[in-house]
């Protein structure tokens, strides 16, 4: 069975293209438009690996990280940010909060899918 | 990326300006909304971040410095204004005819845009001091490729990961694993820091890597490895092995590397180097440095080594091709030469001068270096015949309809050139065999829940003076039942017989034996096994046969290195002399005539609680002269069972140079070829396999 990635981000076209991606890489995809979602569908499900935007309506990514890892489920689980931030702070945030690693928007699907193999191995 | 993907990008993009029309109306009333700001920032970074991704760099790049005023709003730096509200919806309304643009083709207007981020940009300068660092998105490549070309390299990266490594989701073993398909590559772990378990910490990482890499991705894609965890580990990645370094200096000392590692410090080397013994043992001795660190130098060294000589072997091709048949000549001159020097240690033993003496060991230890070198030259990787088989299993699974994947491991195993000649029909067979008879067609191993793919494993790997060759599929595996009934059926064996799985399973390489219920055109016809059986006999080689219902069956072929020189057992019986393979012998035991007259008849002798069948070897080749009053028996294995061959006195191990015999003794049972001893009598070979068929019809008769 493949392993599980939850793609998170208010942009369906974002959403949608991280999800054919992965798709095509031999994972499974479970998508949530927010921080807020996401969070939900974390509590049911085995997800391997968390990718999440980190502007976002309801709860922001840096906010889902936090609660992902306070989760005992999901404290081992690799979360990716996806920012379009250049600044180092907000990546630094998303570390401090959890993060695993980022990936900066625009990003082709083979940095997408190298990432992946880079943290889920 | 597809239409599908752009369409949905664009219907998203219009649904968003949408909303960035509304917001940005609303938030002109009431300036001081924080979730407005946050809903125009979002709507404009979605854009941006979406835009570059499906292609639109244009609006991505455009959009980006609407993004920029808006975080400084978002962070309370500016303010906004009537004024910014303006230039912004001038802005949203750019995007939108950016975006028509881009359905119909047509060229937007790029002055437009200018003015508008000027005039952005000249509203939030007020609130901001600092110039404007970046004016694009620059896409951060996640794998930088290497821009300067240069050919591989080698480092030593050392990872120390942080205790808390895992509290952000991190594995450091992907990496490692990332780092080994970079190139040629050595990970040791250090564990010395792991504590008693009453003090582990189980989410900590104690664990850290040593790791050797050569590669030609260059530096920066090494140290892009670990760009997540810079902050959280001590990483150095150093270069060592310069390139052009290499020709003039000689391989590093271990000392000198642990030096360069700061393991260890120069006046303790040079005190431990005062004691002249190894420097490795020595040093973990001292306690200076521990053994995994010297592991850790030691595999450096090895790594930089054969980087090396794989580097010159890539520079200069150092290979000459050389006719076979003078490989052949060599060797057969190196064979009398080991005969002689036989000779020549049996006249020394027995003569009492010390100098000649000192002379004949000399001359048998380059002897025996010269027969490993002169076999060595003959020994090909057996990867060839592997890729050879490739296209076999592919057109033959086409053919056969079964959809098979062949993995091979151990291709650079080496065997005598002759072995691998001869081995290339029965290994055909054997894949035939498997591809037929074992793979499944593709619709009923999906019912058996497998892949629909099946596999095809072949490995080669050495086993003492043997190379262990084995074929194992992941097929259907043998049936011990439907073998049995078809070898009673063949009057192969007696409906009664007892038989182990084993031995039921040997039967298939029984002459005229074959269970395939079609016959296809590559297999079913009963002939076939028992060719494969023949020729790996030829070979001096055993078959093995393990089979899991279901789960798929192996064939290992035990064979021998070489054909040329084999290690053997010299035995005497009157005064003949003969050679066992030692590969086959187990054990020698004595023969008293007591012993033999209270078994009389039965030929079976008592070893440790076992009971051995033996014959007499005297007898089986007519030999004549009287039995002396304790005998030795030679207790060979094969194929699990044991035989005993009486024979008068074991001389001891032999370098047996085979010759063969001439074609008027070319069948005689029993014997499988001769050589000569060092004071130039004959001794025959003895065929193991062939003597246990007579010693089994003896027995049954």
């Amino acid at each position: 069975m493949g392993k599980i990635i939850m793609a998170v981000d208010d942009s369906a076209s974002v959403r949608q293209l991280v999800s054919f991606t992965l798709k095509g890489a031999g994972y499974e995809v479970v998508e949530a438009v927010d921080g807020r979602e996401a969070l939900e569908k974390l509590k049911g499900a085995a997800v391997n690996m968390v990718i999440t935007d980190l502007n976002m309506p309801n709860l922001d990514g840096i906010g889902l990280i936090r609660e992902t890892r306070a989760n005992a489920a999901h404290k081992f689980t690799p979360i990716i940010m996806l920012t379009t931030e250049s600044q180092e702070s907000k990546k630094a945030e998303g570390k401090t909060a959890g993060a695993t690693g980022w990936i900066v928007k625009p990003f082709k699907p083979e940095q997408l899918i190298a990432v992946v193999k880079k943290v889920l191995g | 990326m597809t239409d599908k993907h752009i369409a949905a990008y664009k219907e998203e993009a219009y649904e968003l300006l949408a909303d960035l029309e509304s917001s940005l109306m609303e938030l002109e009333e009431s300036p001081d909304d924080t979730e407005l700001i946050g809903r125009v920032f979002r709507a404009m970074h979605t854009i941006k971040g979406s835009g570059a991704m499906f292609g639109f760099d244009d609006i991505a790049a455009f959009t980006h410095e609407v993004e920029t005023a808006f975080d400084k709003v978002r962070n309370g730096t500016v303010r906004v204004t009537s004024g910014l509200i303006d230039v912004t919806l001038r802005a949203r309304d750019r995007i939108r005819s950016m975006l028509d643009a881009s359905e119909t083709g047509e060229g937007a207007d790029k002055a437009e845009a200018d003015e508008i981020i000027a005039a952005l940009r000249k509203l939030v300068a007020s609130g901001d001091v600092s110039p404007e660092a970046e004016t694009l998105p620059v896409p951060k490549n996640v794998k930088k490729k290497p821009t300067e070309a240069r050919g591989p390299v080698t480092y030593r990266i050392r990872f120390r990961p942080d205790r808390e490594i895992f509290s952000t989701g991190t594995n450091p073993l992907p990496l490692l694993q990332e780092l080994r398909e970079m190139g040629d590559c050595r990970v040791i772990a250090h564990t010395d820091a792991v504590p008693m378990l009453e003090e582990i910490d189980p989410e900590g990482c104690y664990t850290c890597w040593d790791i050797i890499l050569t590669t030609d991705k260059g530096t920066n894609a090494v140290r892009d490895v670990f760009i997540f965890i810079e902050d959280s580990c001590s990483l150095n990645i150093d270069e060592i092995d310069k390139k052009e370094l290499s020709n003039e200096e000689a391989h590093k000392r271990l000392g000198d590397i642990l030096i360069e590692r700061g393991d260890l410090s120069e006046q303790d080397l040079r005190k431990a180097l005062g004691k002249q013994r190894r420097i490795g043992e020595l040093l973990v001795e001292e306690g200076v440095v521990d053994e995994r660190q010297i592991e850790s130098a030691l595999a450096e060294q090895k790594h930089v080594k054969e980087a090396r000589e794989k580097r010159q072997g890539a520079e200069a091709s150092q290979t000459i091709r050389v006719p076979s048949d003078r490989l052949d000549a060599l060797v057969n001159l190196v064979g009398e030469l080991v005969t002689v020097q036989a000779r020549l240690s049996q006249t020394s033993a027995s003569s009492s001068d010390a100098g000649l003496l000192s002379i004949a060991e000399e001359v048998e230890r380059l002897t025996g270096e010269l027969r490993d070198n002169t076999m060595s030259l003959r020994m090909l990787p057996i990867g060839t015949t592997f890729s050879k088989f490739r296209r076999l299993v592919r057109d033959l699974s086409a053919e056969l309809g079964r959809e098979v994947e062949m993995t091979t491991d151990g291709a650079e195993t080496e065997l005598d050139k002759t072995v691998i000649e001869k081995l290339n029909d029965p290994l055909v067979h054997l894949i035939r065999n498997s591809i037929d008879h074992g793979i499944e067609p593709p619709d009923v191993r999906e019912a058996a829940d497998k892949p629909r793919k099946g596999t095809i494993h072949l490995s080669a790997e050495h086993s003492g003076a043997n190379v262990l060759i084995s074929i194992r599929d992941d097929g259907a595996g043998l049936d011990a039942g439907e073998i049995r009934a078809k070898a009673v059926e063949r009057g192969l064996i007696a409906p009664d017989a007892e038989l182990h799985e084993k031995e039921i399973f040997s039967l298939i390489l029984a002459p005229g034996f074959s269970t395939a219920k079609k016959v296809t055109s590559v297999s079913g016809r009963g002939v076939g096994m028992d060719v494969v059986k023949k020729a790996i006999d030829s070979l001096r080689g055993t078959i093995d046969i393990s089979s899991t219902r279901g789960a798929g069956t192996t064939m290992t072929l035990r064979l021998p290195l070489t054909l040329a020189i084999i290690e053997g057992l010299l035995v005497e019986i009157g005064t003949e002399f003969f050679i066992f393979p030692l590969s086959a012998v187990e054990e020698c035991v004595e023969l008293t005539a007591a012993e033999s007259a209270v078994s009389s008849g039965g030929h079976l002798a008592h070893v440790r609680g076992q009971i051995v069948p033996y014959i007499r070897l005297r007898e089986q080749f007519s030999i004549g002269g009287s039995r002396p009053p304790i005998e030795q028996i030679v207790i060979v294995g094969l194929d699990g069972q044991k035989i005993g061959f009486v024979v008068d006195n074991v001389v001891g191990e032999h370098q047996t140079v085979i010759k063969t015999l001439g074609k008027v003794y070319q069948d005689i049972e029993g014997i499988s070829g001769a050589t000569i001893l060092g004071d130039g009598t004959v001794a025959l070979i003895l065929d193991i396999p062939k003597l246990f068929v007579a010693v089994e019809r003896q027995a049954t008769v």
